[in-house]
């Protein structure tokens, strides 16, 4: 018997490796559903196995039938055309996004497309991105066709309203990376040549004039794309700054990039020396490495999503008696559309036929679906559970309840542009002392040695280039950034983390975020036997109620029964007969139980031939490790859900009597209540997860969004954490208040540099030997200081 | 000592040659994607035996 339940236990799908608790078997191996057999079926009949050689039980659960005129949408010209990036009669290109790719198994299958269907031509995975570019006959097949033959692998690629703006947005964020990098290396490609050339002048080696006059004008010549191209950021930014009278970190750095090139090419022409062209083209190196290190980015993730990604792209729209797909901005006021099972309203609309469940968890963050009937107002972005419905548009889906926070103002600037980095303010300082003693030092040498007065200020502006203190930054918020993506905490960029060290508040929203909103735990309480947990999954099935589908989904028992007179009596429960038996399945009156009232968990009764055996718990868990957290945390913080205040005391519980708690919040309530906390003075981070937060995540401090699945939905945020993360945030605070500390104590190593450099230079003994020795010895130096000391602290704080 | 001006224009143009191929590389994608390449090379071309018995052992 024991060996049994070991057996049973140890089944894994041969598919998608969920354990099995009741089998199918096909060709002898497990398969936990009749989807993944399916799934097994259609690839063993394409020969296409070699799927399952390259990872152990590589595929995806798939849960639901794959429905084809789901994308029959596909087939409009209209849409396929928005949507091909590439089209002729005989030969079409789409790039999808499948969230579903997760290992090499997943490239292979799909790489091997066209070995299931011969319209097929060719796909290509950018497996960084989960995206695939699929090349496809148009004559042989369409493109809804090739989007269902993706999903009935396990890959449906989800296609949103933003799908037809990604292409130029990408492209873009692209090119401005590998900018970078061609600068870097045109730098690097100088640099290094003008130090060959530098070497007889290092080593003090005697030789030709001509030839030292050839070596100097090479690198005169090398040095002229570094100043016109690689550091031309520094040089916009610094004229850019100045211009609005203000200084930031690039006004002394582009200045002392100006007076080192300028000073030696007066060298050079006027045969003074040999120049200082060797620290000029490493200057900008070390500074482009630096901002090439802090450019660390997700690319599998996406952080300014809005609505626009949220939305379907097209849906049913009523023209005559036929039903055509439309592109959702094409929905006018009384247009009717039909939505089916799953689906997500795009506008607010009223019902007109048909009934069934609302879940708008995402958009309010209510965490149970709410029943419509005829004439019930729907929002855009609620997700409906049940039969196909009917509704007529009531407004644009731009402007609806949901959109319109969009048009708030705090999504029109660019976020950055709020805060001073620490940078800058020491940039200030530093450009006020150095401009100071560049004076005193002219004053001096006018009275002592006017010939040397213009000689020794430019060398004292040389040195006093900051790009120690340029590297600082970057590199510690570089090397922070990455351990933060190290322990499931993925920040947007490395500006960020200077925020994260100055908040003293902690706005959470409820489901979702403190709950697993999507996720409920369901637990049966009471005496039933495996064939009957089995009929009750299967009569579940045959309903659209939610609280049905769950338990559907969580009772694992799988065998074929007969299932007779179901029916279903709306908000009361369901009644069959499976083998004979009569099971009621519902509400405590319905089945024959005595209610009484809770409201934090909600029941299902369960009877058998009259006899009341027991009940479903569905509760939304609370995440682990919360409440240690929450202890430990001697801030402001508080809770804002847009779900009913039915769960206040569990809230209350968690949250002690030192946090807020707001119920009912609206998401425009959200937002405002951040603006507040801001105006009273609070730093503020939200934590959220869905379209509701999005205006509070974009108007707090730091907004970071929590997911449990990095593949799914996350509205725009300045971070994206890992749900079971969460327990840990006061530590990830912790450690960008550590950043600063680090940032700080390297801003002295390097001002130490900058003023030893600067009293050879006052004095009137810069070589240009002494110049290339100091300027990497102090960038190299800082760097390994902030790179150690980043990872030191990030061990320390988060390996407790 | 003219070879050496000879020298240092063989070994300053080999340089740029390089970083020409750099750029044209760059500009054409071949770093859009550092991964998925890494593991397709790797794929064994389609055998005919695959619809029989798929090896448990297999790449991984």
């Amino acid at each position: 018997m024991q060996v049994q339940s070991e057996v049973d236990v140890e089944v894994q799908c041969y598919h998608c490796g969920q354990p099995c608790q009741d089998l199918v078997w096909k060709d002898d191996k497990p398969f936990c559903c009749a989807g993944c057999q399916a799934v097994f079926e259609i690839l063993s009949a394409n020969n296409l196995c070699a799927y399952y050689d390259y990872e152990q039980n590589p595929g995806v659960q798939v849960t639901r039938p794959v429905d084809e005129s789901v994308y029959a949408y596909l087939n409009q010209p209209s849409i396929c055309q928005k949507l091909v990036t590439f089209s002729s009669e005989n030969f079409s290109r789409v790039e999808f996004y499948v969230p579903a790719i997760h290992c090499i198994s997943c490239i292979w299958l799909l790489e091997n497309l066209k070995r299931l269907n011969s319209g097929m031509l060719r796909s290509e995975v950018n497996f960084p991105r989960k995206r695939v570019i699929v090349d496809f006959d148009p004559r042989n097949i369409t493109l809804a066709r090739v989007a269902s033959l993706m999903a009935s692998v396990g890959y449906a690629p989800v296609i949103t309203l933003d799908d037809r703006q990604d292409k130029t947005k990408d492209t873009r964020s692209f090119s401005a990376d590998k900018k970078l990098i061609t600068k870097l290396a045109i730098a690097g490609f100088c640099f290094g040549n003008v130090m060959l050339f530098s070497f007889p002048e290092y080593l003090g080696l005697e030789g030709e004039e001509s030839l030292r006059g050839v070596f100097s004008w090479l690198n005169v010549l090398l040095s002229i794309p570094v100043l016109l191209y690689s550091s031309t950021d520094y040089l916009r930014s610094a004229w850019q700054s100045f211009k609005q009278r203000q200084i930031n970190i690039d006004v002394p750095i582009a200045v002392g990039l100006i007076a080192l090139f300028g000073r030696s090419f007066w060298e050079i022409a006027s045969g003074f020396g040999p120049g200082y062209f060797d620290s000029f083209t490493g200057l900008v190196f070390f500074l482009l490495i630096g901002r090439w290190f802090q450019s660390k980015t997700y690319q599998s993730l996406a952080f300014d999503r809005d609505f626009k990604s949220y939305f379907p792209l097209a849906v049913q729209k009523r023209e005559g008696d036929s039903w055509n797909p439309v592109i959702i901005y094409e929905l006018a006021k009384g247009d009717e559309v039909k939505i089916r099972n799953m689906e997500i309203v795009p506008a607010d609309s009223t019902l007109l036929t048909g009934e069934g469940f609302m879940d708008y968890s995402f958009v309010t963050g209510e965490s149970r679906p709410v029943r419509v009937v005829g004439g019930s107002h729907v929002y855009a972005g609620g997700r409906l559970i049940g039969q196909p419905v009917t509704l007529r548009v009531e407004k644009e889906t731009s402007q609806s309840h949901l959109t319109s926070l969009w048009n708030n103002a705090i999504f029109k600037k660019p976020n950055e542009s709020r805060y001073k980095k620490i940078l800058d303010m020491a940039a200030q300082r530093f450009t006020w002392i150095v401009l100071g003693i560049s004076v005193i030092t002219a004053a001096y040498w006018y009275v002592a040695d006017p010939s040397q007065v213009w000689l020794i200020v430019t060398a004292v502006l040389m040195v006093a280039c900051p790009c120690a203190l340029a590297l600082t930054a970057p590199f510690t918020y570089g090397n922070m950034l990455r351990q933060f993506g190290r322990h499931g905490l993925y920040l947007k960029n490395a500006d960020v983390i200077e925020r994260m060290a100055k908040i003293d508040s902690l706005v959470f929203d409820k489901t979702g975020t403190i709950t697993h909103g999507r996720r409920p735990q369901i637990s049966f309480v009471g005496d039933l036997s495996g064939d009957e947990m089995a009929a009750i999954k299967q009569v579940c099935g045959f309903s659209t109620h939610p609280y049905s589908t769950r338990i559907h989904e969580a009772l694992k028992q799988q065998r074929i029964v007969d299932v007779n007179d179901f029916k279903e009596t709306p908000s009361k429960g369901i009644a069959a007969t499976v083998n004979g038996d009569e099971y009621l399945i519902g509400s405590a009156e319905f089945a024959g139980a005595v209610s009484y009232q809770d409201v934090a968990t909600a029941k299902v009764y369960v009877s058998v031939n009259g006899e009341l055996r027991g009940y479903f718990q569905i509760k939304t868990a609370v995440r682990e490790n919360l409440k240690p957290m929450i202890n430990r945390w001697k801030g402001f913080i508080a809770l804002l859900s847009g779900d009913n205040a039915a769960d206040s005391g569990r809230m209350s519980n968690l949250f002690e009597a030192k946090a807020k708690l707001l119920f009912n919040q609206n998401p425009h309530d959200k937002l405002d209540y951040v603006a507040n906390l801001q105006q009273s003075g609070h730093t503020v981070m939200m934590l959220g997860d869905g379209l509701n937060d999005s205006g509070a995540l974009k108007q707090a401090d730091v907004g970071i969004a929590v997911t449990d699945d990095t593949g799914v939905f996350t509205p725009s945020c300045d971070g994206i954490m890992q749900g079971e993360k969460l327990g840990y945030l006061d530590r990830y605070l912790a450690l960008a208040k550590s950043a600063t500390t680090i940032v700080k104590s390297a801003f002295i190593l390097s001002f130490l540099y900058n003023a030893v450099a600067i009293s050879v230079a006052v004095s009137g003994h810069l070589t240009p030997l002494i110049a290339a020795v100091l300027m990497p010895l102090s960038s190299i130096s800082v760097v390994v200081f902030t790179t150690l000391s980043v990872n030191f602290v990030a061990i320390r704080t988060l390996k407790k | 000592m003219k070879i050496i001006v000879l020298l240092i224009l063989i070994s300053v143009s080999i340089a740029a040659i390089f970083l020409a191929i750099f750029y044209w590389s760059m500009k054409n994608g071949q770093y859009d994607d550092t991964y998925t390449p890494s593991v397709r090379m790797l794929f064994d071309p389609s055998k005919p035996s695959d619809e029989q018995e798929p090896s448990e052992s297999g790449q991984k």
